[in-house]
């Protein structure tokens, strides 16, 4: 697929557009079978999820459905309590994202501009943090928070999750990037430091605040490793994990009901995905830009 | 954490008159004159900072690098959780390197690492490439989005979908490719099949991350340049071979060391597609880990695994590092 891409951008050239005119064409050609390869899974995972079960392993698969049916939605609902399961990885996933732009902020803020003592080894040690591997800490976490009787608890997900070195990286950056004059103007009017933080930079900072949260949303509603270790009974699984615990219920059974599973979880990351792409995509791209 | 009292000198410090002060742990507006002397402010911004800093460095800490020294000393420990630790000395390090199950784990992973990491960054840069040419603005917006659309999806859903489309008798792969005439692959029953598959499933999410890097890459570049370039003859693969990746290699240094770090840590896709199996064929670093602490209670082994992984991590970037001075051009 790469080979078969890179040998159609050959055909592109800035100043001939006129000599290479079936150059945009193959291009875009190319794009859109990769695109079809990118979507189809996901395309293929609503379309089953609204099948009967009888026709769930039908192939060629039909994309339009030819008996559309929620039965499948329904079993979802009679197997796993998906309530439950949402109601926690809502909680989870919107305090995170909430302390992270909290903390963050207030990072972030003091790294770019607040004067104080070991400033730089404090920033590199929260920028070392970054290439910390969470499997590597988690044994000794699991302990910590075992001491704390916050294992098997939402809030031990929830609590060791709040700073975010990635996103007080970026928060500093973002701070950085605003112009200097205006504290210093709000200081000769008298302000003092946390005045100019809280009425000049604090609301100019709410998109990098929002790449944070977006970022943050993204990462933990879809977050399995650390609930799979930390939460042992039912009652506080998340929806991955509910969705995996279904998927492993069934077994050779209906295919329909653990995708219509798949498929709720899906709603609130496509709905992110919707209404913050921008800011998701800059959070992403900043991780490579800014550097 | 800095108590209520500081909290209070903080704001009187730092407050102004007539301005509410509102901090995070209290509320206390202290009247001062307007003009503070700037010891006091200092003294005042000090604070400040001691305040925004204390959740973040003290989290860090403790969820960071307490655990770090924590795995360190563990792996030097033989645990279960139930007895009282004992003395292992090297023993956890000597067993794991006889384990043969580790062993195969790091092979499995340095594998994966390769071939995941060369496909995602090779797919990502031909697909920004090609969408940083002439087509209409709404095009290339749906483009990037369908790219980069997996990202946002779980990955353990993911993996519970592909299964069944990687499944050998009723998957819709092994349709797709019979139509094109090709015998059903047994892609989550063989060894090879199945590590193909768990590297396909990571690609297939991963690629949008670099390719979202290198399309803020290419766009940092000066349109001069490539116009520059065309006047002096370069087109095609040339121009891009002599002039778009010299200038795009601070971004895929970015790209690769952030690929090769997520990638020796895969877990989620071998751990629902194939549970490390057949065999131990796709059982990787983070499995072991995940299977001796919390399935085997090998508190020790299981520490010495991860001290192992992290060591690899740190030599693997810092020869990046190394390699990178030679070919990567800063503008």
């Amino acid at each position: 697929m790469s080979q078969a891409t890179l040998t159609l951008s050959r055909a592109r050239d800035s100043l001939g557009r006129a000599r290479y005119s079936l150059g945009p064409c193959a291009r875009i050609a190319g794009l859109t079978v990769c695109a079809l390869l990118t979507l189809g899974p996901v395309v293929w995972t609503v379309s089953t999820s609204l099948r009967t079960p009888a026709d769930s392993f039908d192939l060629p698969p039909q994309i339009i459905p030819a008996h559309p049916s929620t039965a499948a939605y329904r079993g979802v609902f009679d197997q796993i309590d998906v309530w439950l399961l949402a109601l926690n990885s809502t909680l989870v996933t919107a305090l995170i994202a909430a302390g992270q732009m909290i903390t963050a902020g207030l990072a972030g803020y003091a790294f770019a501009r607040l004067d104080f003592r070991f400033k730089k080894p404090l920033f590199g040690l929260v920028l070392a943090t970054m290439m910390v591997p969470l499997q590597v800490t988690i044994v000794p976490v699991f302990l910590v928070l075992k001491s704390m009787g916050l294992t098997d608890t939402l809030l031990g997900l929830i609590i060791p999750a709040f700073p975010t070195a990635f996103g007080t990286f970026l928060m500093r950056q973002y701070f950085l990037g605003m112009p200097k004059d205006l504290g210093e103007a709000a200081m000769l009017d008298g302000a003092g430091p946390w005045r100019i933080f809280r009425s000049v930079y604090a609301p100019l900072a709410r998109p990098g605040l929002a790449i944070v949260g977006v970022l943050a949303f993204n990462y933990h509603w879809n977050e399995f490793f650390r609930p799979l270790i930390l939460e042992t009974s039912g009652q506080n699984y998340t929806l991955p994990l509910g969705l995996v615990s279904l998927q492993g219920n069934l077994g050779t059974g209906s295919i329909s009901v653990v995708l219509a599973g798949v498929v709720l979880s899906m709603i609130p990351a496509v709905a992110v995905f919707a209404v913050g792409q921008r800011p998701l995509r800059e959070g992403i791209t900043s991780a490579g830009v800014n550097r | 954490m800095t108590d209520t009292t500081d909290t209070t000198d903080a704001a009187r410090t730092t407050g102004t008159a007539g301005t509410r002060v509102r901090t995070v742990r209290s509320r206390a507006a202290a009247p001062s004159p307007a003009a503070a002397r700037p010891s006091a402010r200092e003294r005042g911004t000090r604070l400040l900072a001691a305040l925004f800093l204390a959740p973040t460095v003290v989290g860090i800490v403790v969820f960071t690098v307490v655990p770090i020294i924590g795995s360190v000393v563990l792996s030097l420990f033989h645990w279960n959780v139930i007895d009282p630790p004992g003395w292992a000395g090297t023993a956890n390090y000597r067993a794991v390197f006889t384990d043969s199950t580790v062993l195969v784990s790091f092979r499995n992973t340095l594998v994966f690492m390769v071939f995941a990491v060369a496909a995602q960054l090779l797919i990502a840069l031909a697909l920004a490439l090609t969408l940083n040419g002439r087509m209409p603005t709404w095009l290339r917006s749906v483009f990037r989005s369908a790219f980069f659309f997996p990202l946002v999806l779980s990955a353990a859903s993911i993996s519970v979908v592909m299964k069944y489309l990687f499944n050998q008798d009723f998957g819709v792969i092994n349709w797709l490719i019979g139509v094109f005439g090709i015998a059903p692959v047994p892609w989550l029953t063989s060894e090879h099949g199945a590590m193909a598959t768990v590297i396909i499933v990571y690609v297939w999410q991963q690629f949008g991350f670099s390719f979202l890097l290198f399309v803020g890459g290419l766009n940092n570049i000066p349109k001069e340049i490539h116009e520059a370039a065309a006047l002096d003859g370069a087109t095609g693969l040339r121009k891009h071979l002599a002039i778009t990746l010299p200038l795009l290699s601070p971004t895929l240094l970015v790209a690769s060391v952030v690929g090769i770090i997520n990638a020796l840590q895969v877990f989620e896709q071998p751990y629902v597609l194939t549970d490390g199996g057949p065999g131990d064929s796709t059982r990787t670093v983070v499995m072991v880990i995940y299977e001796k602490a919390f399935e085997q209670l090998r508190f020790g082994e299981a520490s010495a695994v991860g001290v192992l992984l992290f060591v690899l991590i740190m030599a693997v970037t810092a020869v990046q590092f190394r390699l990178s001075r030679h070919f990567v051009h800063y503008q």
